[in-house]
């Protein structure tokens, strides 16, 4: 799958290198801005960090 | 072909889960952190600071301390929390309310209809102790005597720790006015911090009290073993 798309970016082979790890910074970053926090809002994990007393 | 891709799936996965737990430990502190000195910044432009800072002279008695009305709307911050023992620079924000969009943002959450800061009865306040700018990371290492200084607007609450009890989640009589003893008339003036426990779960709470050893207000300076941190915070940010 990878190497598929590897293969199919454009460009000689140091863009498509440059290429790929602009990808994966740019999807690490969509991650953990965006994707993270709605995961941990939404909660279906039970809260690891709960420091309050009684209630929530 | 089609293992293959599955496979690559897989370790996809992996590798997110991976980024997930180290989003949770570390990228959140970041972010709370810049949302804290945010937070500090905004509240010390509000403040009355005298333009020299006092000498640090010799203690006096400034009466009984001026406490200031309780907030009646979540979300607002109020004071910051001085603790030499977490490190000569912690400062941390005291904001109304103790839900998640103020504990994970913003450092510490002061319970709502708990007493305001250096009035007769408990002033209770949480904070994480992992992930979202761990405000309470080192709860465990005060030792009986620190100094605990809250500063609001109205001056500088200096409280003294007295000791640390581990409780489970549904033990709200930390909270009371005097705590572990919801029926008891306070007449002393008690700080709680609340916390998770152990420090990376949530199974149980870690609680410290302290008690009101002096007050001072903003015009007499800063005490001195937090100066600095005020003097950096007063400049904007560290």
């Amino acid at each position: 799958m990878y190497g598929w798309l590897f293969r199919h970016l454009p460009g000689p082979l140091w863009f498509r290198i440059l290429l790929s790890a602009v990808l994966i910074a740019a999807a690490v970053l969509a991650l953990m801005e965006y994707v993270f926090p709605w995961l941990a809002e939404t909660s279906f994990l039970p809260s690891l960090t709960d420091s309050t007393i009684g209630g929530s | 072909m089609a293992v293959q891709v599955a496979g690559e799936l897989l370790i996809t996965l992996g590798i997110i889960l991976a980024l997930f737990v180290a989003w949770q430990l570390w990228w959140t502190n970041i972010d709370s952190n810049r949302a804290q000195q945010k937070a500090i910044d905004g509240l010390f432009e509000g403040f009355d600071l005298p333009a020299a800072p006092a000498p640090a002279s010799s203690p006096q008695d400034f009466g009984e301390p001026v406490v200031m009305d309780p907030l009646s709307e979540e979300g607002e911050t109020f004071a910051v929390v001085y603790v030499p023992r977490f490190g000569e620079d912690y400062a941390a924000p005291v904001t109304s309310g103790v839900g998640t969009a103020v504990l994970d943002n913003l450092g510490l959450g002061h319970y709502p209809a708990t007493a305001m800061p250096g009035a007769v009865g408990n002033f209770a306040v949480a904070g994480h102790r992992q992930t979202h700018g761990k405000a309470l990371d080192p709860i465990h290492t005060l030792v009986p005597g620190d100094h605990i200084y809250v500063q609001t607007a109205q001056g500088y609450y200096d409280y003294v720790y007295r000791n640390t009890q581990i409780v489970l989640p549904d033990r709200v009589d930390v909270l009371a006015p005097v705590p572990t003893d919801p029926a008891a008339v306070p007449s002393e003036r008690f700080l709680t911090l609340t916390s998770c426990n152990p420090r990376f779960g949530s199974q149980e709470r870690i609680i410290a009290y302290a008690l009101l050893d002096s007050w001072q207000p903003l015009s007499a300076g800063p005490p001195a073993a937090v100066a600095d941190v005020v003097a950096a915070n007063a400049s904007g940010g560290r």
